[in-house]
């Protein structure tokens, strides 16, 4: 076989799923933080809590109810963003007209409530998911083997990312949604419900979550800590790709993914930070982001 | 985060000056009673457990330099704590330094932190700045977790404390106490002296309206910048001294989980107060301290105050004592 750069290919390509897998759960998570942050203003901290809240619920489904994977990964987004439209009903709307930094705040100490309910009931240790029987087994490229689970979970989020995009940038509903963004008094002259907007836009936000949650149960042991460092990181890809900016959540997502898979390859001491220097980088140079509008 | 403390009323502006000593003996009633409580706290409370405390005040009344005081909020502050802990780690088990040459170490890496993510950070506002300190800090924790240096998951552990000029033995908690008190009490008059010095002034200004500051010449970045670096030095005086308490520095230290911690602390306390941040230190090391057979419900108990003083109580204890006593603490 040839060599890149003194590099085996099998390492390379392997690395390069490996970084565009963890980029498809930046992705989709990066994406509802943005669906959120446009139109609610709030950068929501319990993103990473409410993915693991996904993935737990899509664990109770099948270990007490029985109820399959495939079921999960529409069932557990629902309850998860229903439960994402209470929150936002009962705490951050009494938050809406004070600074945005409080709403942050409350974020972070319903993090701690999830993450302490969640450790207080089953442990730090992880629960086993099992890969559902027909994405089990992998494929031979030639240069590589690909598990098909893996290849899965790289078309749904290509799949969801792309729905999203087109929901709000050539939908009805979506252009209320924009125009809610730009100006929320106007919108709601027009008769609109602006506060039922903002609802129901934070639960879909946290059901994208939730959402990557289920996809990441197969993969990652489910435990009550498995979003804690991964939210950091998406911060980092949505500052990085311009907060509230669709398609910079999206390539934002995928590309420093790859980016950072491709660090474990030739410089594997960098690979945890190199989102974090790209993004200091990122901000010396356009403070917006890449494809954020100026602010 | 604009947090209204000095609100004057037509009454307060008539007999301003009359005003203004009652305050200051107000103040200077507070910090007699701080002075006798670390006095006389080793009596009857465990010695360790007060330095604990102190430690934690003070990194708190550095935090709120900058929320309450410059209006940033960061969530990255556990980076100073935790990298000036390991730095007076280091400088006292590997280069068998004093500890007030430790400590000093501390103080300047802290500084030197909050210099080099202060310069990137202060261009953005709200937030952006409380993510972009965020991440920074990630970045501090994932090399404390992979760096030899640092000792990766065990952290540096049995840090001595040497003796104080090379001269005084204080591998006893009841002796290491005074020095952390000593640091304690320099501390928080210093912060004392910022607040009230034309540049806390400023300050002030700059929290409650950017822009008029910008118009009346002032430098604002470079305020945000000093305001930045103050606060880091000081968080590190605060990190690198627990160390020493401790004999450890480690990952919890670096953790985004101790950001919010101090954010949480000052927010109980009252932000934007001189005083409230030791109050709010106080009740969340004392939580930590007698609710920590309960293991996880610490994290839920922590969540829910957290949640509760953002919707109900955002003025914190000494906000609310303040406005009941007519004064400014």
């Amino acid at each position: 076989m040839f060599e890149l750069l003194g590099i085996p290919p099998q390492a390379l390509f392997g690395q390069v799923l490996l970084g565009l897998i963890n980029g498809s759960f930046y992705a989709v998570l990066s994406l509802g933080l943005a669906v959120i942050f446009g139109l609610l203003n709030i950068i929501n901290f319990a993103h990473g809590a409410l993915y693991m809240m996904g993935a737990f619920v899509a664990w109770m489904l099948l270990t007490y109810l029985g109820i399959p994977f495939w079921a999960a990964l529409v069932v557990s987004p629902m309850i998860v963003g229903g439960i994402g439209m209470v929150i936002e009903r009962t705490m951050l709307r009494p938050l809406h007209d004070l600074d945005h930094l409080y709403s942050l705040l409350l974020t972070f100490g319903l993090t701690l409530v999830i993450t302490g309910l969640f450790q207080n009931f089953y442990g730090v240790s992880g629960k086993p998911y099992p890969i559902p029987a027909v994405l089990t087994g992998v494929v031979n490229l030639g240069f590589m083997f690909l598990p098909i689970y893996r290849a899965f979970i790289i078309v749904m989020a290509v799949i969801v990312c792309f729905a999203t995009w087109f929901l709000i940038e050539k939908t009805r509903l979506g252009s209320y949604l924009r125009a809610a963004t730009e100006n929320p008094e106007m919108v709601s002259a027009f008769g609109i419900n602006v506060p039922l907007l903002v609802t129901l836009t934070y639960g879909f936000g946290v059901a994208l979550a939730a959402f990557a949650g289920v996809l990441a149960a197969p993969v990652y042991s489910v435990n009550p800590v498995m979003g804690n460092d991964i939210i950091i990181v998406v911060f980092a890809v949505i500052v990085i790709g311009g907060m509230g900016s669709i398609m910079g959540a999206i390539i934002g997502g995928f590309g420093l993914g790859v980016v950072e898979g491709l660090t474990k390859v030739f410089y594997p001491e960098a690979s945890t930070t190199i989102i974090f220097i790209i993004m200091a980088l990122v901000l010396l140079l356009k403070p917006s982001g890449i494809f954020g509008r100026e602010v | 985060m604009t947090q209204q403390t000095e609100s004057t009323t037509p009454a307060q502006t008539q007999n301003k000056s009359s005003g203004r000593n009652r305050t200051t003996r107000h103040h200077m009633i507070a910090f007699g009673l701080i002075a006798a409580f670390v006095v006389i706290a080793p009596q009857f409370l465990y010695p360790v457990f007060v330095m604990k405390l102190l430690c934690f005040a003070l990194f708190a009344m550095a935090f709120n330099l900058m929320l309450g005081f410059g209006g940033l909020l960061s969530f990255g502050h556990a980076a100073f704590f935790g990298g000036a802990a390991y730095a007076a780690g280091h400088a006292a088990k590997v280069w068998g330094w004093p500890p007030e040459l430790a400590i000093a170490f501390a103080v300047l890496v802290g500084a030197a932190m909050g210099a080099a993510f202060g310069f990137v950070a202060i261009k953005s506002r709200g937030i952006y700045f409380a993510m972009i300190t965020l991440a920074f800090a990630q970045m501090v924790y994932f090399y404390a977790l992979q760096s030899p240096v640092t000792g990766g998951e065990d952290g540096l552990q049995s840090i001595p404390r040497n003796s104080l000029f090379g001269l005084v033995d204080l591998s006893s908690d009841g002796a290491f106490y005074w020095l952390v008190a000593v640091i304690f009490m320099i501390g928080i008059l210093f912060v004392y002296r910022v607040i009230h010095s034309p540049f806390g002034e400023v300050l002030k200004g700059i929290r409650e309206n950017e822009q008029r500051m910008i118009s009346l010449g002032y430098q604002v970045q470079r305020y945000k910048l000093v305001t930045f670096i103050i606060s880091a030095a000081l968080s590190g005086l605060a990190g690198g001294t627990k160390a020493l308490v401790f004999h450890l520095a480690s990952l919890v230290d670096v953790h985004w989980t101790m950001s919010g911690e101090v954010v949480l602390m000052t927010l109980i306390g009252g932000m934007g107060t001189i005083f409230g941040p030791i109050i709010g230190a106080g009740v969340i090391v004392a939580m930590q301290n007698y609710l920590a057979d309960l293991g996880s419900l610490v994290l839920i108990v922590q969540g829910l105050v957290f949640i509760v003083c953002v919707l109900t109580f955002r003025e914190g204890i000494i906000g609310v004592l303040a406005k009941w006593l007519k004064t400014r603490l």
